[in-house]
């Protein structure tokens, strides 16, 4: 169809609320569009990576020499404890249900999520936790200092015998976050399974809809054992119950069952997605289909049931009789497969691709690399013999945040600026991104890589003053953590910027091919409306001659004319 | 509802599309993941029947069965009374529907009741090992249940009294009698293990 054509339907085409794209007094209230709650979750997470980087940089200030001399040790632990809680239940689980909120609808065409209702709710309770938690710096005693796993007994100690103390009011805020990340599961789940566009059958859906799909399955399998255990723990902090005393006949290695039955299935929640947006940006920054979609896909809940039942392999050292350790030895490394094929497809659909090395493409092409280092020491933390030799030092530490610093934020800064001219209708500069992205890449491996060594040689984790012999391995890090701190400000300054006064986004800046791209910049309250596109093929037919959807022409149109 | 008219547009209140359909895709999803929490306690609790060196507390000798065994046979029948006013519903039969749905109430109020009683009769409390704090803690958290369930229950009948309630299908009285369901399994299973299992 030419563009002169006359087509009644561009009359009906949905057009934004008035008023709304410059409305910004939306995104402070209490909304039930997705798209307006997506928005308010990524803002909120990002805060949050600011709050537990500036924790972390505190962190890094104590170790830059051996001595414990910056902070008291008692606030150290409750540092790195309160790093690592911000990091995973107020940035990182916030800003993925935050992409969610944004992609899913969008990518399979439907105009909201299943309860838009429950939707607000699970994202107004992330504010709640928050400030209950942050409220734990001023309570006496001070925050919780059992590190982020909070295993008893020393999670159940509270010397100053109050009842509200800082580990009591860290696992409320754990719950509440459960309920939370329950509440978002439901929604999602239902929503793709549910929602999708005519023809969108499941091996037509995009890959990010399938590893969130995956992803949020485990929320629902896992959190529950999880929220289990904190509520047991919480009865035995505060009620007197003796589920995890040994004195009163309770077994504190169960607790350690239910928080990795969650806790190691977390990290692919983490990770699941990050697998989609690789998926996404590769395909669409080389023009290439993605090598291998159906594998690629099943792929990902192929994950899921692996990452059920290898828990124990943080473990090995707790007194886990060995027919556990070895059972759970071998689970770990079928984890492997999985994640192999699509690592495989992702090198097969870059290979000989004409790359674009925009500000995403490089995120994704940097978590990459680094995704495969940390999964090669990922392999050998699950072999029982090494993961003895160095459980509990920094080689576990720069292991996860191999993964999760280094490949998932990574990946995530490549989803907030791939889809950035699409939700908020404003072209980034590419400039600051990839000078954001060179300081990233750069501080980040100067802050991990080195502290492989450290862990090596036997440094232990959660302690402020260490051995001089390690201090050459943590000046490097340091430096490269407070190098992290600086990326921060071109991408401040950019993401503040830009949406307020980038250039206009087109449609379809990428050329990149999805439902998404089919719908005006930004996308109107209630996306396709009446008039969803029927879909004929997957979203990766990059090169080929093959339409996504049917009257493709037509959307295209419409979204540039509204 | 045409997208061309500017004042649907203006008062064009985001997600207002309601399906019921999804309501029971959702309330389905939430069941299989809350059943996982009962799993966790159940687990937790057989562990320590199995391993613990001291479970019955000092002066405890076990748990009396009968008026627990009433209270079973109370709420697995009231599964079945609320089936039939599901029925009743399905066939448009509204007083049928709320004079039976009113009746499960009730069953469910007296194994509240019954609960009650047992605890208040109880010689350990929470504290006592981990008998005592599993079984306030299974107990208590399936109470807790029945008595949402009771409130669930009570406002699908209040709604029932709106007029034209049901035409867009039949509004979540599935859902909550689904969940009724859910809560007498689960007491099914923790009726075995905790009085049933101590005798073997
Ligand atoms: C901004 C850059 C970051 C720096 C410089 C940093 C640094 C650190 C340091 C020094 C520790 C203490 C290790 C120990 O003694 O055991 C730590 C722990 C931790 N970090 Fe990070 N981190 C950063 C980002 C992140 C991110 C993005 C996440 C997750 C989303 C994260 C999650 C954790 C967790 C879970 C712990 C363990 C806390 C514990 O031991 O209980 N970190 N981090
Ligand atoms: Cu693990």
């Amino acid at each position: 169809m030419t563009s002169t054509n006359f087509d009644p339907r561009i009359l009906k085409a949905p057009h934004p609320v008035p008023g709304a794209p410059d409305n910004w007094k939306r995104f402070f209230s209490i909304n039930t569009d997705a798209k307006v709650i997506g928005i308010q979750y990524i803002a909120t997470s990002l805060l949050f990576l600011l709050v537990g980087g500036l924790l972390a940089m505190i962190v890094r200030g104590e170790l830059i020499t051996p001595e414990a001399d910056l902070v008291d040790p008692t606030v150290y632990n409750g540092l790195y404890t309160m790093h690592g809680t911000v990091m995973l239940f107020l940035f990182l689980f916030p800003v993925l249900n935050g992409l969610n909120n944004l992609l899913i609808p969008t990518m399979i065409g439907a105009p909201d999520m299943a309860f838009p209702k429950l939707n607000a709710a699970a994202f107004w309770l992330v504010p709640v936790f928050a400030v209950l938690l942050m409220a734990s710096f001023f309570v006496p005693g001070g925050p919780a200092q059992a590190g982020w796993w909070s295993y008893p007994p020393v999670s159940i100690q509270n010397p100053l015998g109050h009842f509200f103390n800082g580990q009591m009011l860290w696992l409320l805020a754990v719950a509440l976050s459960g309920i939370s990340s329950i509440f978002g599961a439901i929604n999602f789940v239902t929503t793709i399974i549910r929602m999708r566009a005519p023809g969108m059958g499941f091996f037509k859906m995009p890959l990010y809809c399938w590893t969130a799909w995956g992803a949020q399955t485990i929320q629902l399998i896992g959190l529950p054992a999880l929220t289990g255990g904190a509520i047991m723990l919480l009865f035995d902090l505060s009620f007197g119950t003796s589920f995890f005393k040994p004195e009163g006949g309770g077994d504190p290695v169960l607790y350690q069952h239910f928080f990795w039955f969650y806790s190691h299935p977390a990290v692919y929640v983490m990770v699941l997605p990050v697998f989609g947006i690789f998926s996404e940006v590769f395909t669409c920054y080389s023009r290439k289909p993605l090598f291998g979609y159906k594998f690629v896909a099943l792929a990902s809940f192929g994950i899921v049931f692996l990452s059920l039942i290898v828990w124990v392999h943080h473990m090995f050292y707790t007194g886990t009789p060995n027919w556990m350790r070895i059972l759970f030895m071998f689970t770990t490394m079928t984890i492997a497969v999985p994640t192999g094929v699509k690592v495989f497809a992702w090198v097969a659909t870059l290979w000989r691709g004409k790359l674009r090395l925009t500000t995403p493409m490089l995120f994704c092409l940097g978590g990459l690399v680094n995704f495969i280092f940390a999964g090669i020491t990922g392999v050998m933390l699950g072999t029982v013999p090494i993961d003895i030799h160095v459980g509990n030092t920094y080689f576990v530490v720069a292991h996860f945040h191999y993964v999760i610093f280094n490949a998932i934020v990574l990946g995530v800064f490549a989803a907030v600026y791939h889809w950035f001219p699409k939700f908020t209708g404003h072209m980034y500069y590419e400039g600051l991104g990839k000078l954001h992205f060179a300081l990233t890449f750069i501080g980040c491996t100067l802050n991990w890589l080195p502290l492989h060594w450290a862990g090596l040689l036997g440094m232990p984790r959660r302690v402020a003053s260490y051995d001089p012999e390690f201090a050459i391995w943590n000046v490097i890090a340091s430096v490269g953590a407070f190098l992290l701190g600086v990326a921060a400000i071109p991408f401040i300054l950019n993401m503040v910027s830009s949406w307020a006064r980038g250039p206009k986004a087109p449609p379809n800046p990428w050329g990149a091919i999805g439902l998404e791209w089919l719908l005006p910049s930004p996308p109107p309250a209630e996306n396709f409306e009446d008039d969803v596109p029927t879909v004929l093929n997957n979203p990766y037919g990059y090169g080929l001659d093959q339409p996504q959807v049917a009257d493709e022409a037509f959307y295209v149109r419409r979204a540039q004319e509204a | 509802m045409t997208s061309s008219d500017p004042s649907v547009q203006l008062d064009h209140t985001p997600g207002h599309i309601k399906h019921d359909g999804h309501n029971l895709t959702g309330f389905v999803i939430f069941l299989c993941s809350e059943s996982i929490i009962f799993l966790a306690f159940f687990a937790g609790f057989s562990l320590f029947k199995l391993t613990s060196p001291e479970w019955l507390p000092a002066g405890v000798d076990g748990l009396e069965v009968r008026m627990p065994l009433i209270n079973t046979i109370v709420l697995v029948s009231s599964s079945f009374v609320a089936y039939f006013a599901e029925r009743y519903l399905h066939k448009g039969n509204l007083w049928g529907f709320r004079i039976v749905w009113f009746i499960t109430m009730l069953m469910g109020a007296y194994f509240v009741y019954g609960q009650y009683v047992e605890w208040s009769n109880l010689k350990f409390g929470l504290d006592s090992g981990v008998f005592g704090g599993t079984f306030y803690l299974l107990t208590g958290f399936h109470g807790l249940h029945v008595i949402t369930g009771i409130g669930l229950m009570g406002l699908m009948l209040f709604h029932s009294f709106r007029p034209g309630n049901y035409e867009k299908g039949d509004m979540g009285v599935t859902s909550v009698s689904l969940f009724w369901h859910f809560v007498d399994v689960i007491w099914i299973i923790l009726f075995f293990l905790i009085y049933v299992w101590q005798r073997y």
